[in-house]
């Protein structure tokens, strides 16, 4: 239905909308662009002359192994994420349909749940005298407490608890599309599980790795409350860079630059996305919600 | 399909891993001591003492009178947006619709540090309007694409034998769309309800010390340590969140029917 006839509701709901997200979206955005090429001021936050100085600034070493590091933390929460939900997310979409609703909105409710209060109550678990010692000593698995809390694996367990249901998700979406028959068929002609999976199943439900890749690698890049919590003071990671550069250092031209660059690269992951999307079969985002 | 042994004993694990640590949370919020991982007894104490605590009890109603006003006005906008969307053809509209799924991918921080340029730029004082307005902003897009999903099964026939019967673009939108999507507007108001409730990022940046809300209190709490009153909180808002989650899950399932 081509219909180019817009009543004046019809224009307010377009102007609305438009107009909404333009002034507290789209410009917002370009005002961090903007800041990224200007000068720290001595008495306001910026200084409205030209300059690169922040983008010279940021390629030192230094800041370098910031984000290095950073990327690194969120790659490996990205792969744990990933192996630990690919086969709940098969198993889950193969439960008969009564089951699988009680599953699923048990898997819906962490997404829900603020991740301030879910990596808070990670702390209770991880801490030197907390659940998870208690339990293994009381095993007699080990005969000291494990030191996890402050060190870069408490980072990775906070953010893989966080941001699991995350990838679940996404996934299950996939899953739920595939046709079981495929896998049958492949395997009356011969095929192992691992061709099956290869073959078969990965290039099929893709999408959804994908999809599930970004929505747990993006917000893990800027969770800085993740290791504020459970972190020591070396895990840096390029929220908390933005964040004291905001405020505590007050420098918004370098802190900008930080920004932009995640927003550069959140926008090759959505191109990235969109290629994948159009070969395989489309994760829908109404079905993460 | 069959699912065998080790396949269920791998779901409870990981459903084990996702709420063990808020069971946890939950035990230690009745637990009638501060420090240890003993059970010394069931107690209310600390609902007493976070009850008494004028300064988190302010912090929850400023929280619920943002999440309220922001998940509204963002299921307002939202609603009418996605009608819009989904109604007409219009200059513009792969650029709306490609910054909606923009902003519900990108990273919160991003969003927070730029609404505090714009903020500190235009001369908005740092408060309950920058809030609100952030709060919109970061909802509006997650009710736009849950409206939209339930739009995608509604008969367009029945629009174009309201517009032949003279009903107006408002009439129509009121009384004929407005009916069939209400769930999913009622859905997309509870998850900007509890999207307003927990944020932590984005609030972090815009909200100041006049105006304190609950998850940016907590956060600052939380980073001294744990304590049993905060155990206590997060227990109350972890139960409000399951019964919102509860409801919309309810709402939505319908559309199958």
């Amino acid at each position: 239905m081509k219909n180019n006839f817009i009543g004046s509701f019809g224009k307010f709901s377009i102007a609305l909308t438009f107009l909404w997200l333009c002034f507290f979206a789209f410009l917002p955005f370009l005002l961090v662009f903007i800041a990224s090429f200007l000068q720290r001021g001595s008495e306001d936050f910026l200084e409205f002359s030209f300059s690169l100085e922040s983008y010279e600034k940021i390629l030192n070493p230094i800041y370098l192994e910031v984000f290095l590091n950073s990327f690194e933390l969120s790659l490996m929460t990205s792969i744990v994420t990933l192996i630990l939900a690919f086969p709940f997310a098969y198993i889950l979409s193969k439960l008969p349909q009564k089951l699988k609703a009680w599953a699923l909105l048990l898997t819906i409710i962490p997404f829900w749940t603020s991740s301030l209060v879910r990596t808070y109550a990670l702390v209770a678990i991880l801490k030197t005298k907390g659940v998870l010692n208690g339990l293994l000593l009381y095993l007699g698995l080990i005969e000291k407490p494990l030191e996890i809390m402050y060190t870069g694996s408490a980072v990775i367990i906070g953010m893989v608890y966080t941001l699991l249901p995350f990838m679940i998700l996404p996934l299950y979406a996939s899953f739920e599309k595939l046709d079981f028959r495929l896998i049958e068929a492949a395997r009356d002609l011969g095929a192992n599980n691992f061709w099956i999976l290869l073959k078969v199943i990965l290039p099929l439900v893709m999408p959804g790795i994908v999809a599930g890749v970004i929505l747990v690698f993006l917000p893990s890049l800027g969770m800085f409350f993740v290791p504020d919590l459970l972190g020591g003071a070396k895990d840096l990671i390029v929220g908390s860079f933005i964040r004291n550069q905001f405020l505590t250092f007050r420098d918004w031209p370098f802190g900008s630059v930080a920004s932009v660059i995640l927003t550069i690269f959140m926008l090759l992951l959505i191109f990235l996305y969109t290629k994948v999307q159009k070969r395989g079969g489309r994760v829908d985002e109404n079905e993460l919600l | 399909m069959k699912t065998n042994f080790y396949e269920k004993l791998y779901l409870g694990m990981i459903y084990l891993f996702l709420y063990l640590p808020i069971f946890v949370l939950i035990a230690y919020s009745f637990n009638n001591s501060k420090y240890s991982i003993e059970w010394k007894g069931f107690s209310l104490k600390w609902y007493e003492s976070l009850f008494k605590n004028d300064s988190l009890i302010d912090a929850a109603l400023n929280s619920l009178s943002i999440a309220f006003l922001s998940a509204s006005a963002a299921t307002l906008i939202g609603t009418m947006g996605a009608v819009a969307l989904y109604r007409y053809h219009f200059k513009g509209k792969q650029f709306l619709r490609s910054m909606i799924y923009i902003l519900i991918l990108s990273p919160e921080i991003v969003m927070g540090i730029s609404l505090l340029i714009l903020f500190v730029l235009v001369g908005v004082k740092l408060g309950f309007f920058s809030l609100l307005i952030a709060h919109i902003t970061f909802c509006l897009p997650f009710v736009v694409v849950t409206v939209l999903s339930r739009l995608s099964g509604f008969d367009r026939s029945i629009i174009e034998a309201a517009k032949d019967l003279g009903a107006s673009g408002f009439y129509t939108f009121t009384h004929i769309i407005l009916p069939s999507i209400a769930p999913a507007v009622v859905a997309g108001f509870l998850l900007s309800f509890t999207l307003s409730l927990d944020d932590v990022i984005i609030s972090f940046f815009v909200s100041g010390v006049e105006f304190e809300i609950l998850p940016v209190k907590i956060f600052s709490m939380v980073r001294l340590g744990v304590k049993p009153e905060i155990n206590a909180l997060c227990t109350i808002m972890f139960v409000l969140t399951i019964v919102i989650v509860w409801v919309s899950q309810f709402l939505m399932r319908e559309k199958e029917v």
